[in-house]
């Protein structure tokens, strides 16, 4: 629920007379969970610590090698590109990236140039952080590559040698770039946390940032409202986002920075070559790059050592009964099906997967929606986080958490009560003895915490509290409501698991009632 | 039996029946390279240990009565772009000259499991890109009929060792007739199979949509038997063809009745050499008299063949050769002023003027502004190209004519003219350019003493008909029977 | 598709492929390739209007392999054939991001 509070940051710009749009559009490579890699049988996995030990002829591009597709990577690039609501191309082939450089061993990328595999989709993008509204991101393409190695740097300057580990080389990668259609920084960082959501619904990536399975590039430029004349400065594209949030402060400072460089050069779009700019993390500034000299000229041409790709119509029938429910249909439902509000939704879709079928578990077993959209978005997350535990690793199952919930809606168990059984469940769990439905009812017994709410049980000590109290009693008929919270602790605390709804509702009718007798 | 001068069949039977060990026959080899290869110089790396090792394994499983592979201990050369494990694979380029592969390429790892002993790597125009052999790094490999002319190429090496008795069979690639030149030119059979017969794993790579692997040897039969070892299906090449191999030597020795032969009028023009055409046209005769039927088809697109494939291999060639950078592998120059400057250093100085040039030339047709008008006009020609034959096809059953046309030229002749060595390959380019099969035999000598070869082309996956059809040739004629002097006075390369 | 090479546009070609040539190598080449390029102009005799570019004669597709771990290479494997290395890593001259 953290990024639901996203820290909010002052744009820079600060000339607000003038009209301008913000355009913003974003190339995201994710990695795809795949056994290997996407042309050889090396392991796909993250390991930096073990460099240049997941390699082979073919991912180190020694003479003679060819690559072969992972049908594994091709699936799940489709399943994806469906989830994205992308059309797929009937026919589709691989491409050579030609450029230079010590992380790429031969020299050229396995890609997609002009028949990408998917295209025009769209990404459904809340249009504010409470989700009032939702907004279509257009998907240009989506397309199928391989992830280049490692180039580490030496940063003391001394100019030593870079280092190269190629554990990375030939990863399958997806490229899903966007339309020019996000049009703010926030709206770029909630595009790029549904697409998470949707690729680690799917199970298609873990979209770790840290690990680098999800990187991002965004293009912005202003569109300055001038009268009636509409000016574009010039395009740059922001590279090194390693973070959700660096995405929303980069595009945030450079929407101030193209401002004040249209301000004082006057440059539009097409005045002046594309550029590249670094984020720097530590300044919170963007920086000029050296764009790759001849960026323009990768020369593409078709890949003759791979063939190409049909695809049929029961390969894609196939893949679409592969798709699982996805985040967005899933919200709309747990609102409607359980009487949740879109936040409410939103906090529990945006954990993930396996917190939603918490959560619906709960809510089915207990049968109380809102109880349990309650519980987990408050309790259940707050203890998750302070154990860094994620839901599978909770120790209170959705089962006995229902079990738990269940008696508060029974009128067996008062809020506080459960939740005073939820933290000696915890305490429990840590010390050794794991949470139960038996377990519950022994706290339950042990301290005395079944509700009481039979009117004849309180009478007694309610008619006794009153007459020890006649001062508050006297107040509260006098109007000063608080003075009852007083009474109502005193009889709970005579009577464990009083119901204090009807501890109040007797000690007012007894009040009252007697000024009126 | 001259163990250098028999045939593969001969050599088998005779170890078959004991008559002769495998250690005797590599030994014979051996001592053939260690005498004739100083003049011929067809070698660039002969590991007589190891060969010798690996014979006698095979005669040590002879006298356990295993039962042995195909190839059954007959020595095999190897032209030096196919990668071999822990051996050194160089290409012909000082680019790769202390590269050894830590893997064995397809069809390594067929000939070692049909138990062939692997005499050497063999010397080709660096990176396969020439038509001559001259474009070595390391040597010019010398025609073994006359050594101030060459070998042709780019499987000059493998083609002089077969033609010079230094081994009986050998491999070599073939991209624009890099097999079939140099067996025309040197008076061995040689092969080229349909695109995807042969695994190209471990192969490496000129222009990969038109290299094949195939085989030398000095007559038809060896060849089929060499073909039934290389080729079949490999998961590791997906440009491989998953069908079966037929069993190329049972049924080589009977005729095709009624046999339908194409001759392309395009074929015989201006710059046909006249020795050349008349060997050719002696050949189809003895087809006739087998019953033969001849053919005019026509091949309207092969004039533009050349310039087809001098665009669409430089191309692949320009990206295939980009991984010589000097990072991973292969050589790194000294002196450098900083990465970019590294690379191009390295390359500078690792490549030859031919592979420079068509690394340039690919670049180019590649590069923003020229790729429609160059590679992808080629690619659409190349359909063209392929439609030719198909229709050819839909009347015979193979397509006969000239490999080259003209005999070994001489060491030196045609280097500083590329586009004239470009054009020596004009009647072997349209196989490689449509996919199909094309074999080069043994049909004649010029004057001078110089073998001149026939090449038969047929449909895709149809090399047996293609090797039979060699084979009703050969059983006629004795032009496979003849050996250069080189070889019948053993001393004379000493 | 009919223009002669210009020396410039070698030397462009050049730095794109990464080779270094020398002066003398350049005139050749420029002399060379232009002839090449001549040459290849007669391709623009042939009518190509309706036809699909071929990528490979032999036309195959959906060629797959199923996402089943082979083994590595050992490290020392992997960097025998380099250049140069520090044991663990490929080593290069220093990459320049910044401008
Ligand atoms: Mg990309
Ligand atoms: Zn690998």
């Amino acid at each position: 629920m953290a990024k639901r509070v996203a820290q909010r940051v002052e744009p820079m710009a600060t000339d607000t007379t003038k009209d301008y749009t913000v355009v913003i559009g974003l190339e995201v490579h994710v990695q795809l969970l795949t056994k290997t890699k996407v042309f050889c049988g090396c392991v796909n996995l993250f390991n930096p610590e073990n460099p240049n030990v997941q390699t082979c002829p073919v991912c180190l591009g020694m003479p003679g090698v060819l690559p072969v597709m992972n049908r594994e990577a091709f699936r799940l690039a489709l399943k994806t590109a469906l989830a994205l609501n992308c059309r797929i191309a009937r026919f589709t082939k691989w491409d050579r990236k030609q450029y230079y450089y010590p992380d790429l061993p031969k020299n050229y990328q396995i890609s997609q140039y002009d028949l990408p595999f998917s295209h025009d989709g769209w990404l459904e993008v809340a249009s504010d952080e409470e989700f009032s509204e939702k907004r279509r991101i257009g998907i240009i393409r989506v397309h199928l590559e391989e992830d280049a190695g490692k180039n580490l740097h030496d940063e003391t300057g001394r100019g030593t040698d870079s280092r190269v580990d190629l554990n990375r080389a030939g990863t399958p990668l997806l490229e899903i770039v966007s339309k020019p259609d996000i049009r703010s920084p926030a709206e770029a960082r909630r595009y790029l946390e549904e697409l998470k959501l949707l690729l680690t619904y799917l199970g298609v990536s873990d979209c770790n940032m840290q690990e680098g399975s999800l990187r991002c590039d965004a293009n912005i430029n202003l569109h300055l409202q001038e009268g009636d004349e509409t000016i574009a400065t010039p395009i740059v594209e922001v590279k090194n986002l390693n973070s959700f949030r660096a995405v929303e402060l980069a595009l945030q400072y450079e929407v101030g920075r193209q401002l004040d460089e249209f301000r004082s050069t006057g440059h539009r779009l097409g005045d002046v070559p594309k550029q590249t700019r670094g984020w720097d993390e530590k300044r919170e500034i963007t920086f000029g790059q050296r764009g790759k000299e001849e960026a323009s000229d990768y020369r593409y041409f078709p890949d003759p050592d791979l063939v190409p790709v049909t695809v049929s119509d029961k390969l894609l029938e196939e893949i679409r009964g592969e798709l699982c429910e996805l985040p967005a249909a899933r919200r709309e439902r747990f609102r409607q099906q359980y009487g949740l509000s879109q936040y409410d939704a939103s906090v529990i879709i945006d954990q993930g997967r396996r917190f939603a079928d918490y959560f619906e578990r709960v809510a089915q077993e207990c049968e109380d929606g809102k109880q349990a959209a309650n519980w987990v978005t408050q309790d259940v997350l707050r203890e998750m986080n302070q154990r860094k535990v994620d839901i599978d690793k909770f120790p209170i199952s959705a089962d006995d958490l229902a079990f738990l919930l269940k008696k508060i809606s029974a009128r067996e168990l008062t809020t506080k009560s459960a939740r005073d059984v939820f933290a000696e469940l915890l305490a429990g769990a840590d010390s050794g003895t794991p949470p139960s439905a038996g377990r519950i009812d022994q706290i339950i017994n042990e301290r005395g915490l079944a509700l009481v709410s039979d009117a004849g049980q309180l009478e007694g000590v309610i008619t006794a509290v009153i007459a020890r109290n006649e001062k508050a009693a006297n107040d509260f008929r006098n109007g000063k409501q608080a003075a009852i919270g007083r009474l109502i602790g005193e009889v709970m605390r005579e009577v464990k698991g009083a119901d204090p709804k009807l501890v109040r509702q007797m000690l007012i009718e007894k009040i009252v009632g007697s000024e009126e007798a | 039996m001259e163990i250098t001068q028999a045939t593969a069949a001969e050599l088998l039977r005779a170890m078959e029946q004991n008559e002769l060990s495998c250690v005797e026959v590599t030994q014979a080899f051996l001592d053939a390279i260690q005498t004739r290869d100083v003049a011929v110089q067809a070698f660039l790396h002969v590991d007589p240990e190891r060969a010798l090792q690996q014979a006698e394994a095979v005669d040590q499983k002879r006298r356990n009565g295993q039962s042995l592979g195909r190839l059954g201990g007959l020595p095999v050369a190897v032209k030096d772009v196919l990668c071999t494990q822990g051996q050194p694979t160089t290409c012909a380029s000082r680019m790769l000259q202390n590269f050894v592969p830590p893997y064995d390429a397809h069809v390594i790892e067929r000939l070692k499991a049909e138990d062939a002993v692997l005499l050497g790597k063999t010397n080709m125009d660096e990176f396969a890109m020439g038509s001559s052999t001259e474009n070595s790094a390391f040597q010019k490999t010398r025609n073994p009929w006359n050594l101030e002319h060459a070998p042709g190429g780019s499987s000059g090496g493998s083609a002089a060792a077969v033609a010079a008795g230094m081994a009986p069979i050998a491999v070599g690639s073939d991209t624009g007739g890099s097999i079939r030149q140099p067996a025309s030119f040197c008076g061995v059979v040689g092969m080229k199979p349909t695109y995807g017969r042969v695994s190209r794993y471990g192969l490496v790579a000129y222009a990969s949509s038109l290299d094949q692997i195939g085989p030398f040897a000095n007559d038809v039969h060896g060849a089929a038997l060499l073909m039934e070892v290389l080729a079949g299906y490999d998961s590791r090449d997906s440009t491989c063809a998953d069908r079966p191999v037929p069993r190329y030597t049972e049924r080589l020795d009977q005729p095709l009745d009624g046999l339908r032969i194409g001759i392309v009028e395009e074929h015989f023009t201006e710059g046909l050499d006249a020795e050349v055409e008349s060997a050719v046209q002696d050949a189809l005769k003895i087809y006739e008299s087998l019953g033969a039927r001849i053919e005019k088809v026509r091949l309207p697109h092969s004039r533009y063949a050349v310039a087809t494939y001098y665009l669409i291999a430089p191309s692949e060639a320009s990206s295939n050769l980009a991984r010589y950078d000097g990072v991973h592998y292969g050589f790194r120059a000294q002196q450098f002023s900083n990465m970019v400057d590294m690379y191009s250093t390295t390359r500078g100085e690792g490549f030859g003027a031919e592979v420079k040039r068509r690394i340039m030339l690919g670049t180019y047709a590649l590069s923003a502004g020229y790729y429609d008008a160059y590679y992808l006009k080629a690619l659409k020609v190349l359909r063209l190209i392929r439609r030719d034959f198909d229709e050819a096809f839909a009347k015979v059953d193979v397509i006969a004519g000239p490999v080259s046309p003209t005999p070994a030229f001489r060491i030196g002749e045609l280097v500083d003219d590329p586009l004239a060595m470009y054009l020596s390959d004009i009647y072997t380019i349209s196989a490689n350019l449509a996919g199909i099969p094309g074999i080069s035999i043994p049909a004649g000598l010029s004057r001078e003493g110089l073998p001149i070869g026939l090449q038969l082309m047929a449909p895709p996956f149809e090399e047996e008909r293609l090797l039979r059809a060699a084979r009703m040739f050969e059983r006629e004629t004795d032009w496979h029977r003849r050996r250069p002097k080189l070889m019948l006075t053993p001393q004379a390369g000493e | 598709m009919e223009k002669t090479l210009t020396r410039e546009e070698v030397e462009k070609v050049a730095v794109l492929a990464r080779l270094k040539l020398s002066d003398t190598e350049l005139d050749r080449f420029t002399a060379q390739l232009g002839k090449v390029l001549e040459y290849v102009a007669i391709l623009n005799e042939v009518n190509t209007d309706d036809v699909e570019p071929m990528a490979h004669a032999v036309e195959m597709k959906n060629v797959f392999r199923d996402d089943v771990p082979t083994p590595s290479l050992s490290r020392e494997q992997a960097l025998a054939n380099a250049p140069k290395t520090d044991g663990k890593f490929f080593l290069v001259p220093q990459i320049l991001e910044e401008v």
